[in-house]
């Protein structure tokens, strides 16, 4: 079985692949790629089922050895990639030799990057899903982010990737050696691309807010602050005046929930998120824009576009769309 | 008593592929007045017990048969947070779904509740706040472990964090509000409290709970079948232990309950000493949540 080595982590990163749903009565988030459209992307760029597992890199990539020739995929954010001192753009496939290794550095774009290899990686699963929990050290590679000198394994993930890619699929003779590099189409990336214009949709506490609390929120920018991570982000800017946001009983909170702090500053719940919360929420980030979050870094600056609930579904089928599309990826 | 009453429930879309049920039209929708978050307001004062047992029956419904395209489930005090796939779901849509499911909650017959006992070795540095919370309540830190564990509480669901249970209530005596500013780090295993609430931390993680002991069972195992020591609906005892029943628990020379239990109640003796940090102290996470 193929390994992958890690000569060096970067700043944080972790196994992850499309999370864990149904165990909130436990008390546990689904976890999960914080941007799983470049997780899915990566995945159908090596031909793997868009589920697989990937490593989701932090704002500064690793360096990775490949003692066994791989096909290999990084999508998201460019943290600058070389192999055996060759560039490699991001939302490209390309094959590895045996023996050499991927190097990546500090982002130039966004706050993560995803390298996906043909069969995925392979880790026990812990709830069904390969994904890291950090904040309870659960699921992943031993629960944690990647160390220096870990070793990864590389599964035999079944190829479904290759049913929905259509006439372009590669075939059972792509191997290693004669793997054709595979990009995304440039006009598809334009469209999936991560957005600072956040679309939500009213919080279920949204009413609690006076009339003043809702403008300033929609019509100012938020900058991210450094307390940004898979569990929440932190946003700084003008502060949304008190309404009601003590006092409340806690309930269930959704993925992408923007809840007003005390000193009114809105936190949005991310992947890692906690399953219950006390503060009241103004808004949500809709589904088609969670992504977008998970491509933020610290001192990026938002807005939030409210929406109504019928067009959101809309939008997420258009994305759902581009995404299946046979067009999506093609040969370079 | 209602269980022969239609079940009254209101539904509010909480996100495009989420909804929330709530079992208490005291519940939200009126704005609360101004009431700071460190407010000694019970939290539970807002609904009764019969709108917590209707969540409790619309969660076990639901899990005895699954809606397909329902993705997750997040109980809590009186609502019930239902997650489901946007391209399969519309909230109108599964909102009729569900009220069906709603007109035979009166027939759940939950299962018996489990009993489960917690040791705890209170105060010292496992509990950085009795003392403080004595002080609040003008009585000695003796009597606070009296009154934490003379309680049998009830496990009203399960959240912030894997296997954190949101126990109530506590003894009026003990209403205390959340520390003004949370913890960046509690130990696993703490047991605190907060408002009329009590919780112990299942991992390291910041909080804001006022720390009365440290339990030196592990509330979420990866090694064990349900993981999370407690349940929704379990009853819930702290016993108190002594910090030399403390160390032996955490080294294994002793298992609980068995051994300690059949020994009657521990003396209610403060661990004031230092004592082994616990085995299964995880990660540091930087979570900012409120528990």
């Amino acid at each position: 079985m193929s390994a992958i080595e890690v000569l060096a982590p970067g700043l944080l990163t972790t196994v992850q692949d499309l999370g864990r749903e149904g165990f909130g009565p436990m008390g546990v988030s689904p976890s999960g790629a914080a941007d799983p459209i470049a997780l899915r992307i990566g995945n159908r760029l090596v031909g793997n089922a868009e589920g697989a597992a990937g490593l989701e890199m932090t704002l500064l990539g690793g360096s990775f050895l490949f003692p066994e020739p791989a096909v290999a995929a990084l999508t998201g954010s460019d943290f600058g990639a070389t192999l055996d001192n060759a560039a490699i753009p991001p939302w490209t496939s390309f094959a590895v030799k045996a023996g050499l290794a991927l190097k990546l550095g500090p982002t130039r774009s966004g706050a993560r990057c995803y390298l996906c290899v043909r069969g995925g990686i392979a880790v026990e699963p812990f709830l069904g899903s390969a994904s890291t929990h950090l904040l309870s050290g659960l699921g992943g590679h031993q629960g944690r982010a990647l160390r220096k000198g870990d070793v990864l394994k590389i599964g035999n993930a079944p190829q479904t990737g290759q049913q929905r890619t259509g006439k372009r699929a590669c075939s059972a003779a792509n191997t290693h050696e004669s793997h054709r590099a595979r990009k995304v189409a440039p006009k598809a990336l334009a469209h999936l691309g991560p957005r600072k214009v956040l679309r939500v949709t009213p919080g279920p506490q949204s009413d609690w807010f006076p009339k003043a609390a809702k403008k300033i929120f929609y019509s100012s920018a938020y900058r991210v602050s450094e307390e940004a991570n898979r569990m929440g982000l932190r946003l700084q800017g003008p502060a949304i005046p008190e309404g009601a946001h003590g006092g409340m009983i806690s309930e269930g909170v959704s993925l992408g929930a923007i809840q007003i702090a005390a000193g009114g500053m809105p936190i949005i719940l991310f992947v890692e998120q906690q399953t219950t919360g006390g503060y009241a929420k103004m808004a949500n980030v809709i589904a088609a824009d969670l992504s977008s979050l998970g491509q933020l870094r610290p001192r990026d600056e938002v807005r939030f576009e409210l929406v109504e609930f019928k067009s959101a579904p809309k939008l997420l089928i258009e994305q759902e769309k581009l995404l299946a599309s046979d067009d999506l990826v093609v040969e370079t | 008593m209602t269980a022969g009453k239609k079940a009254s429930a209101r539904f509010e879309p909480a996100s495009d592929q989420s909804l929330l049920i709530y079992f208490d039209s005291q519940a939200k929708s009126r704005a609360p007045g101004r009431v700071g978050i460190n407010s000694a307001r019970p939290l539970q004062s807002g609904f009764t017990i019969e709108a917590h047992e209707n969540v409790r029956r619309l969660l076990f419904l639901l899990q005895q048969e699954p809606i397909a395209g329902v993705r997750n489930l997040h109980p809590a005090y009186c609502s019930l947070l239902v997650k489901f796939d946007p391209l399969q779901w519309q909230h109108e849509k599964l909102e009729r779904e569900l009220r069906k499911v709603l007109a035979r909650l009166h027939k759940v017959k939950l299962p018996a509740p489990r009993h489960v006992e917690i040791p705890v070795c209170y105060g010292g540095e496992f509990g950085p706040d009795l003392d403080d919370v004595a002080s609040v309540h003008e009585m000695k830190p003796e009597r606070v472990i009296e009154l934490h564990a003379s309680t049998t509480y009830l496990v009203y669901f399960l959240g912030f964090v894997p296997g954190f249970a949101y126990l109530g209530e506590l003894p009026k005596e003990l209403v205390t509000p959340r520390l003004p500013s949370p913890r960046k780090r509690v130990p696993a295993g703490s047991v605190g409290i907060a408002g009329n609430q009590t919780g112990v931390y299942p991992f390291e993680t910041p909080g804001g709970w006022r720390l009365l002991g440290r339990t030196p069972l592990g509330m979420f195992r990866t090694d064990r079948e349900g993981l999370s020591l407690l349940s929704i609906g379990d009853r819930v005892r702290f016993v108190p232990i002594a910090r030399e029943q403390f160390a032996e628990l955490v080294k294994g020379e002793v298992t609980w309950p068995a051994s300690l239990r059949s020994s009657g109640q521990a003396e209610g003796e403060p661990c004031r000493e230092k004592a082994n940090d616990l085995p299964r102290n995880s990660k540091l996470g930087q979570g900012r949540g409120r528990e």
